[in-house]
């Protein structure tokens, strides 16, 4: 492969797909790494037909921890941009009834996400160069009762994304945290409402390649989403606490 | 979910199932009951409905592989036609038949066997179809072409989604130099002289004309003829030859919300007719110029959500294709009918069709005649009445256009409709694939 490229984690998403179209279309080689890379090979297809450029399919599982050092090690050259769409929404109350089920979430939103960019954060370090991107969640600003469990992996996730951007500065990495709020996308059964509040897919991706190439930290795919957080982060404890939302 | 055509009317309340990829569908799909297939909802009348279930494809629009050799596209059934512009046209290809709006899908165009602006040349789009896979009445994928499957195949294109849910088809594009077309207009007063331009005029890969429907007596007919082809990249002006792919980029209009139904009336579109025919005057009195694919394909495209110019009702779509033998009489007769009635029909084209054979589709050796008319109380008389004309002159009707057509009216038409629902019976397909406009026409 020659060129830039792109590792994209969690590649079976609608946001990744998206992701993949808009980094290929800008010239990108695509690294889609995914625990069933298989299913994807009609995507890769579409992606290889719609813009020419070069697609391999990587297989990747972020909660095997003992195996991101050895995944890491086979990227040769290692790539010049990283995407963590890697993210598991479950039922809040069935979370609440089923320690397993809270922890696969957390996990998956966090611990794995987070230990294995650190990892990448390292060699792009010693490389002198490097974009770390997370798609992280709105969730995560404060945590709410109908959905903690998922707010709180993600307030992980940002919070991890914040100090990594901190100690990769210097370094000439940059890391980008991105909170798209509601997305019309698998996750949200395609049915997410309402309108004015949910972005696309593709709305993320264009933010995304966008926020990376004017150097932005922290972006909000929507910018509803700021002002909304902002007034629920403003929401005092003591009322916040008999809110049901 | 509340469904209609482009023409919304009629509508209906719809259960939807979106598949997301080829391998879930059959597992998607419900297990009994039957099913229609659905792409960008630009068929006019209810051809993709079905309160039972209908299948929202647009999620399959994954293009598979392209061989640059033949032109040869495999691609799901989803993707847009505008997509497949998008991609190809930069590298030298086009849609080898496009009907008048890119806003279509793969299947959608198969399941309707559409036709453009050059089918007196080369037919029909089945005829660029290399082949079809289809999930048929037993959830089981089924490839069909001219060697295998072949009466499947035959009958899958123009067969309307009524022989399975088409997946992913093989489309042959169109090698071209440039996205411009050098069009040339031509003005005529009368139908007797269109359609001896039409004749004339042959040669031309593309030809297609606006007739004035409201012209009365002497003026019926008064039209303008659009002639166009692909330009060479040493026809476009020096500007252009060095990226002959790219076209300006047009400012997408929208019409927001659904317009009083008095905005088309017999005057505003006698206004409208009028200033058309004046422009087109003068651009026949200039030659040939040169306009993008755009312009020259897509005009309306450009303005989302056109039909809501006709207002909350709806419109509905009217066309017919009339043999050759009977085309002067039938068309005058036609016209004359639609003037009389008053019904504001600002887009009434008329264009000759070459021969084709085919199981079910449209298309046949003649002229055919297309109009539009907002749905008022005296549409529906209209649009029967023509539809007796057009069949006592041998005519049949296009059911991507149609929401009105009564069985009966089906059956007289089109000797071929009994043959397809016989095959539909024979295969076990009818009680699995089904539309309210297939039960209406009783196929």
């Amino acid at each position: 492969m020659t060129g830039k490229s792109v590792l994209i984690l969690g590649a079976s998403s609608d946001i990744s797909i998206a992701l993949a179209h808009k980094y290929s279309a800008e010239g990108y080689d695509l690294l889609l790494a995914a625990r069933d890379p298989d299913a994807l090979s009609d995507e890769a297809a579409d992606l290889r037909t719609r813009h020419g450029g070069n697609v391999q399919l990587l297989t990747f599982d972020v909660l095997d921890y003992e195996g991101h050092g050895d995944f890491i090690a086979q990227l040769s050259p290692l790539p010049d941009v990283v995407i963590s769409v890697i993210g598991l929404m479950t039922e809040q109350a069935s979370g609440e009834q089923n320690p397993a089920e809270a922890r696969a979430m957390m996990e998956s939103n966090f611990v794995g996400p987070a230990l294995f960019l650190g990892q990448i954060a390292e060699a792009f370090k010693q490389r002198g160069h490097g974009v770390i991107i997370g798609i992280s969640s709105v969730a995560g600003d404060r945590g709410r009762r109908s959905n903690y469990l998922y707010g709180s992996s993600k307030a992980g996730f940002t919070s991890f994304l914040s100090g990594l951007r901190a100690a990769c500065f210097a370094a000439g990495v940059s890391v980008i945290t991105v909170l798209p709020g509601f997305v019309n996308a698998r996750m949200s059964g395609y049915r997410a409402k309402p309108k004015l509040l949910v972005a696309s897919p593709e709305a993320v991706a264009e933010a995304v390649y966008k926020a990376q190439v004017k150097k932005r930290d922290v972006i909000y795919v929507l910018s509803i989403w700021r002002y909304i957080m902002l007034v629920i982060k403003g929401i005092p404890e003591w009322l916040f606490k008999r809110l049901s939302f | 979910m509340k469904l209609a055509g482009w023409g919304r009317m009629p509508e209906a309340e719809c259960r939807v199932i979106t598949p997301g990829r080829a391998s879930e569908i059959a597992g998607a799909l419900p297990e009994d009951g039957t099913l229609i297939a659905r792409g960008m909802g630009r068929s006019y009348g209810d051809s993709a409905l079905n309160p039972g279930a209908v299948i929202d494809m647009r999620r399959l629009n994954r293009m598979l592989s392209f061989d640059a050799a033949s032109g040869q596209l495999v691609a799901e059934a989803g993707v847009v036609l505008a997509d497949i512009i998008d991609v190809f046209l930069p590298r030298g290809f086009f849609p080898p038949v496009t009907p008048g709006t890119k806003f279509v899908t793969l299947g959608g165009m198969i399941a309707a066997d559409v036709h453009g602006k050059n089918h007196h040349q080369v037919g029909s789009l089945g005829n660029f179809i290399d082949w079809i896979e289809l999930i048929g009445a037993n959830n089981q994928l089924i490839r069909c072409s001219r060697d295998e499957n072949a009466a499947l195949f035959h009958h899958s294109i123009g067969g309307m989604g009524l022989t399975g849910v088409i997946i992913r088809a093989a489309l042959r594009l169109q090698r071209v130099e440039s996205g411009w077309i050098r069009q040339k207009t031509i003005a005529y007063e009368g139908l007797a002289a269109l359609l001896e331009g039409l004749a004339a005029f042959e040669d031309h890969p593309y030809s297609v004309a606006w007739v004035d429907c409201l012209a009365r007596g002497g003026a019926i007919g008064r039209s303008l003829l659009y002639l166009g082809e692909h330009a060479a990249v040493d026809e476009l002006p020096a500007r252009h030859q060095a990226a002959p792919f790219h076209v300006p980029r047009r400012k997408r209009l929208s019409v927001p919300c659904s317009l009083p139904s008095f905005t088309l009336n017999r005057y505003s579109v006698r206004l409208f007719n009028n200033l058309i025919y004046a422009m087109g005057k003068r651009a026949a009195a200039k030659g040939s110029e040169l306009v993008d694919y755009d312009r020259y394909f897509y005009p309306l495209d450009r303005i989302h959500h056109w039909n809501r110019i006709y207002g909350r009702k709806g419109l509905m779509q009217f066309q017919t294709v009339l043999p050759p033998d009977q085309a002067a009489g039938g068309l005058h007769a036609l016209l004359q009918a639609t003037a009389e009635a008053g019904q504001g029909s600002f887009l009434s084209v008329l264009k000759k069709f070459g021969p084709q054979e085919s199981a079910f589709s449209f298309p046949m050796a003649g002229y055919t005649l297309t109009l539009d008319f907002p749905v008022n109380k005296g549409t529906m008389a209209l649009v029967d009445k023509l539809t007796e004309i057009a069949i006592s002159h041998g005519g049949r009707f296009y059911l991507a256009k149609d929401a009105r057509l009564s069985a009966a009216a089906l059956a007289a038409s089109d000797e071929r409709a009994a043959a397809f629902a016989a095959f539909r019976r024979a295969q076990k397909l009818e009680a699995r694939f089904s539309s309210l406009q297939s039960e209406r026409l009783g196929l």
